[in-house]
This record gives C-alpha cells, sequence and structure tokens, in this order.
C-alpha cells in the first residue's frame, strides 16, 4: 500500500495518536490547576490564571511551539552552565511535544473548566455543606461530577482542535504521521497521494473521537432533560 | 547576558514587514472566505439532502483535518500532477503567497459557514412569520431578514474565528513566506537567539490579538447594541 510507505505512515499515526492523548492528559491537569486558580479568593493566584490562559490564548500555537522547543532547549543550554552543569542538553522531542501541547492546551481548557464550574447552581454545593461533608467532599462528590456534564461539549471541541494542532509538532521533527508523509512524499514525489492519505487519517481520528465523545456527553447528561424548543 | 535586546532592536524592521504580510494574508483570506461562506451557509440550513448533502461533507472534511495538511496538499500536492503543471494557472500555484491564502480561504470559509448556518437556524420564527405575512418572496426574505441579522448574531463567534485565524497564518512561515513567525524564524536560525525572536513574535501576535479583540467589542457595540443587557 502507497509505495511500501503504509506501514509507516501507520507507526506515525499511532504516534500521533498517543501524542495527543499524553498532552491531552497534561492538558487536562493544567487546565484544571488554571481554572482553580482563576476561580481562588486569592488574588495573586487568580491574576497568575488569568495570565497563563490570556497570553497562551493569545499567540499562534506555531510560534509558542517554536519558542518552547527551540527557545527553551537554548535557555536550558544557557542556564545549565550557571549552575555547574557543562553537558549539552538534548531534549527528547515527544516529551518536548507533550509538554508543549499540554501547556497550550492547558490555558484552553481552563478555560472550559472554569465555566463548567461557575454553571453548577450555587445551590447544590451549599447543599452538600448542610449536609456535614467537608470542603474536598463537596468537591469531588458534588462538583466534579456535575461539571464534567457541563464541560463536555468544551472539551470534546478542544480535544478535536488538540488533535490537529498536533501534526504542527511534525515541524520540529517528531516522526508523527504528518513527518512521515512528508519524508514518503520527497522519496516518491508524490506529495498528494500521502498528504491526502494523512488526511484521511486525521478525519478517522476526528470522527472516531466525536463518536466517543457524543456518548460520553449522553452518559453523563442520564437524568437531565434537553431544553425542547 | 540572558536576554539580547540589541539583536531584536536591530531586527524590528523585519518583524514590522511580517506585521504587514500577515495582514494581507488575514485579510484576503477572510475577505474570500466569508465569499464562499454565505452560500455554503445557505446550503446547510437546506432542507433538501441534496443540496445539504454537498455542504455538510465540505464543512466536515475541512473542520476535520489539519490545517497544516490542507496548505501541503495545496502548495506541495498539486504538483504531483502534470495537468497542473501545464496548465495556465502554474504560475499562481507555484506562488507560496496564493496557496497559503487559497488555503487559508477555504479553511476558515468552512469554519465561518458553520457559524453563520448556527446563526441562521437561531433566527427568531417570528421574524420570519412576519416577513412571510407581509408577503416577501424567498429571495426578499433572506435578503432583508435572515441574512442580516443572522451575520449581525454571528459577530461574536466570528470574533473568536478571526483570531484563529490570525493565528493559523503563522503557517504561512512554513511555505517560506515572511510573515511575523517567518521573521521570527530568520533571526533565530542567523544569530541563534531562538528564545528571543520568538518570545518577540509572541508579543507581535498578543497585541494584534487585543487589537481585534478590541474592534470587534466595538463592532458588537455599534451593530449588536440591541440585543445588550438594558443598562436601566
Amino acid at each position: 500500500m502507497l509505495n511500501g510507505y503504509g506501514s509507516t505512515i501507520l507507526d506515525g499515526a499511532w504516534l500521533t495518536v498517543i501524542l495527543a492523548l499524553t498532552s491531552m492528559a497534561v492538558a487536562t491537569v493544567l487546565g484544571l490547576l488554571g481554572a482553580a486558580f482563576r476561580l481562588s479568593p486569592i488574588k495573586w493566584l487568580a491574576v497568575l490564571g488569568e495570565t497563563y490562559a490570556t497570553v497562551v490564548r493569545g499567540i499562534p500555537d506555531l510560534v509558542l511551539i517554536l519558542l518552547i522547543f527551540y527557545g527553551g532547549q537554548d535557555m536550558v543550554n544557557r542556564v545549565a552552565p550557571m549552575l555547574g552543569y557543562d553537558d549539552y542538553i538534548d531534549i527528547n522531542p515527544f516529551v518536548a511535544g507533550v509538554f508543549t501541547m499540554g501547556f497550550i492546551f492547558g490555558a484552553y481548557l481552563s478555560e472550559t473548566f472554569r465555566g463548567a464550574f461557575m454553571a453548577i447552581p450555587k445551590g447544590q454545593a451549599e447543599a452538600g455543606v448542610a449536609y456535614g461533608m467537608s470542603n474536598t467532599k463537596v468537591f469531588f462528590r458534588i462538583l466534579v461530577p456535575q461539571m464534567i456534564r457541563f464541560a463536555i461539549p468544551g472539551f470534546t471541541n478542544n480535544w478535536l482542535v488538540l488533535t490537529k494542532a498536533t501534526a504542527l509538532i511534525s515541524v520540529v521533527g517528531l516522526q508523527d504521521m504528518m513527518f512521515k508523509a512528508k519524508s514518503a512524499a520527497d522519496a516518491t514525489r508524490e506529495p498528494f497521494t500521502f498528504y491526502l492519505a494523512v488526511a484521511a487519517l486525521y478525519l478517522v481520528l476526528t470522527s472516531v473521537s466525536l463518536l466517543a465523545l457524543r456518548y460520553l456527553e449522553k452518559r453523563y447528561s442520564v437524568g437531565t432533560k434537553a431544553a425542547e424548543l | 547576558m540572558i536576554f539580547d535586546y540589541n539583536v531584536i532592536w536591530d531586527s524590528l524592521p523585519l518583524y514590522f514587514g511580517g506585521v504587514l504580510v500577515t495582514l494581507k494574508l488575514l485579510l484576503i483570506s477572510l475577505f474570500i472566505g466569508l465569499l464562499l461562506a454565505i452560500p455554503l451557509a445557505l446550503m446547510r440550513v437546506s432542507k433538501s439532502v441534496f443540496i445539504n448533502f454537498p455542504a455538510w461533507l465540505y464543512t466536515y472534511v475541512i473542520r476535520g483535518t489539519p490545517m497544516l495538511v490542507q496548505l501541503f496538499l495545496i502548495y506541495y500536492g498539486l504538483a504531483q500532477f502534470e495537468l497542473v503543471r501545464e496548465s495556465a494557472l502554474w504560475p499562481y500555484f507555484s506562488n507560496a503567497s496564493f496557496c497559503a491564502c487559497m488555503a487559508f480561504a477555504i479553511n476558515t470559509s468552512a469554519y465561518t459557514a458553520e457559524i453563520l448556518a448556527g446563526s441562521l437556524k437561531a433566527t427568531p420564527h417570528g421574524e420570519i412569520e412576519a416577513a412571510k405575512a407581509m408577503g416577501m418572496s424567498r429571495i426578499k426574505l433572506y435578503r432583508r431578514i435572515l441574512l442580516p441579522s443572522a451575520i449581525r448574531r454571528a459577530l461574536p463567534q466570528y470574533s473568536n474565528e478571526v483570531i484563529m485565524m490570525l493565528h493559523t497564518t503563522s503557517l504561512a512561515s512554513i511555505v517560506t513566506l515572511i510573515d511575523i513567525t517567518g521573521a521570527a524564524r530568520t533571526v533565530s536560525s542567523q544569530y541563534y537567539l531562538p528564545f528571543e525572536a520568538f518570545i518577540t513574535a509572541g508579543a507581535f501576535y498578543l497585541c494584534l490579538t487585543f487589537i481585534l479583540v478590541r474592534l470587534f467589542k466595538l463592532a458588537e457595540r455599534r451593530w449588536l447594541a440591541y440585543l445588550a443587557p438594558r443598562k436601566h
């Protein structure tokens, strides 16, 4: 298939899936932290969270990727000698990719999570407190399960954008399916064929995600009634 | 010295040139994208499957694949076909600016079409009934009632799309154009100062983003004043 490049591209596709999943995990953690910071009554934490969300969302993904990947590498190697470490430090592209994507989409997710927490009626947490639950218990038993339902549409969106944005990591040399397709295209001089194949693979990935997340949304919305127009 | 200001100061003209390229790419692709999006949105709200389905497929495929792949398909991919290479259009298709604009316009047209279609569907039913009661024809109904109000109501979402497009234009640097990101890549490789170069690019994008947000706020105040909550 595809002049024998089919299997290498599928390998790349696997890497894309792994990259997207691990980045999303990092982004979810950062997003929750960001949302907690932004909703925090402590002023400087709120400002910090707000700055993170605004600055990252105001800069293109590609610039952030180049900045963190090349700039970060450069910075690490400028700072390390000052700390008495003289070997050249080479950052692994996969690890750098995961943290870069996680950092970028954490900002977008913090917006989703913040909105979801704010969408929960106040009475819910108050009722929990009235039952004598501790703050942590209220958070995990009452707020989080309901927050998930409100967050799923935004989460779906962010996941789709992230999956597509992983193609950009190929620019800094991670051998995902986009990178493999580029090598194959250069070798065979048939760029259209290979990029079309990659486009089809991405389409499969996004379609499967849409179906899976739609199922999840249905599950978390059990017991609620949609408004009928 | 941790941050080298001098190099950045000296390369500012390069960055300002990049700002112009970025804005040019953004405006051209948004304009063409909007022209394509209006008929697509009208197709998307049609009840006929034969009209609705092609537009659905178009937006689904474009929105389901990465911008980078679309750009590469047009810029590198089309050259694979002799038919394209020997046609009269080849000077255009071998030009990076043309290909970038085309890829961006196609991309934004799909997203904008969905935004407009959503906004058309959300038109209050009474407005349509009133127009019909006045004896308006279908064309007049669309031209006078549906489109003007739908386009206005789409403004907040469209502002997001415009900012996304501003960020998307950074991909033009991958196909050799010297936009803001392209300028940063040039500086980065010439002086080997990636950190300074990309931080500066980020600052430029941040400023442009804030300006766009501000402009859309003003536009909303002008055209969506009737939807704003009452002040008294």
